[in-house]
């Protein structure tokens, strides 16, 4: 019997992923969208050290609707990757992990990140600082 | 690399199907993956519709009808038929499982019957599991003990001891966990998976056991153990209700333990 010709079964088109699985993507994707943020932070700082003209053009931007939207998600995903990361700081101490118990600190990570994006902004517009 | 689409020769293609026979009222539609390696075609989605009424009630029961009353084709393994033996493993509707404990009245609308996922497949849903036996070989699993027995008995536990056991030695390697994990999809050539880091943990946690050293030195390795990311999929598929994710965690804190001490 040829083996060679075997075909691989399908997996992540079948697949019916559980919260937690869900999450952990969206952890990932936090995490690479944080580091593309950082860039923009530098972007950011390089605008402020070459000097006023620089700068009210990266705040004209970063203050558009379009730079609110990137600083909204940014700031989720900021929340979402420290809740996130504490979540796994309890699991590598070995706790939290049976399964009623992994689907409510889904939720609490949820939850969490959601609130303390919402209070940032409420925070940064009720300081009006300029953007 | 992961490789999140499937080669062309496993693209999987609408198949027969089958007809309820006349004067049946409790029809069950049931999909089930097929692929014939004398064919040379890509695997396929044959439909069966069967009569509830005369049949028995896990997914396993309806499997054993197709073949023994409208296709007797089609190809699986089984043996037990109640949750011992792990050969009937498969993905039922999306998630892995035994046919022979999955309740086809826990499940709504057509029944979804695919190998066990991103596995070589052998013929419709027996996939083949060499490579997982190779690894559950590679973790060495039977006792190391350089102490010899007592001449007169076995190796004797206190109770607290052998307690130690209980969430690991109910593992029938039935490979459910193993295969939806995501991670073992991905570097299952060098990840060990849930199972066999549930089984190595099993060997780290007998006290009968005196390699517990050398078996750490084994899986201290990125890919062997560190693969794991705590997705979960291992703990939320498992027929036996066991807790893989648990155990790898445990291996890891060994690990710290063994640095730190």
């Amino acid at each position: 019997m040829s083996s060679n010709n075997r075909p691989l079964s399908p997996h992540l088109d079948v697949y019916r992923l559980p919260l937690s699985a869900l999450l952990s993507i969206v952890h990932r994707g936090t995490g690479a969208f944080l580091t593309l943020g950082t860039i923009v932070l530098v972007w950011w700082l390089m605008a402020l050290a070459g000097g006023e003209e620089a700068f009210m053009s990266a705040q004209s931007f970063m203050g558009s609707f379009f730079g609110r939207l990137i600083l909204f998600g940014w700031s989720f995903a900021l929340f979402f990757h420290l809740c996130n990361g504490v979540r796994h700081l309890i699991w590598d101490a070995g706790y939290g992990f049976e399964i009623g118990t992994v689907e409510k600190s889904s939720f609490a990570v949820l939850g969490v990140a959601g609130v303390l994006t919402f209070f940032v902004w409420i925070l940064a517009f009720s300081l009006d600082i300029g953007v | 690399m992961a490789e999140f689409t499937l080669p062309k020769n496993s693209v999987v293609q609408e198949g027969k199907t089958y007809p309820a026979a006349e004067g049946i009222t409790n029809v069950q539609e049931v999909h089930v993956y097929r692929w014939d390696p004398d064919s040379g075609d890509n695997p396929r989605m044959d439909i069966y519709n069967i009569d509830l009424d005369t049949c028995g009630p896990m997914v396993l029961d309806a499997i054993i009808k197709i073949k023994d009353e409208i296709d007797s084709t089609l190809t699986f393994r089984r043996s037990c038929r109640e949750g011992i033996c792990g050969s009937c493993s498969m993905n039922i509707n999306g998630r892995n499982t035994l046919a022979c404990t999955k309740d086809i009245g826990d499940i709504d609308g057509p029944i979804k019957i695919y190998p066990l996922p991103h596995l070589p497949v052998v013929k419709d849903i027996v996939p083949d599991l060499t490579h997982f036996y190779a690894q559950y070989t590679s973790i060495k699993p039977w006792i190391q003990s350089t102490t010899p027995p007592p001449p007169d008995r076995e190796r004797l536990q206190s109770k607290e001891d052998r307690a130690q056991l209980d969430g690991l030695y109910e593992c029938i390697l039935c490979a459910c966990c193993s295969t939806s994990c995501p991670s073992y999809w991905w570097n299952g050539d060098r990840y060990l998976g849930p199972a066999i880091l549930l089984q190595a943990y099993r060997w780290l946690a007998d006290s009968r056991d005196e390699n517990a050293g050398e078996r750490l030195d084994e899986l201290e390795d990125p890919f062997k153990l560190y693969r794991c990311h705590t997705i979960m999929n291992c703990t939320e598929t498992c027929p036996k209700g066991l807790n893989p994710a648990k155990a790898i965690a445990e291996i890891k804190k060994l690990l710290v333990e063994r640095k730190i001490a």
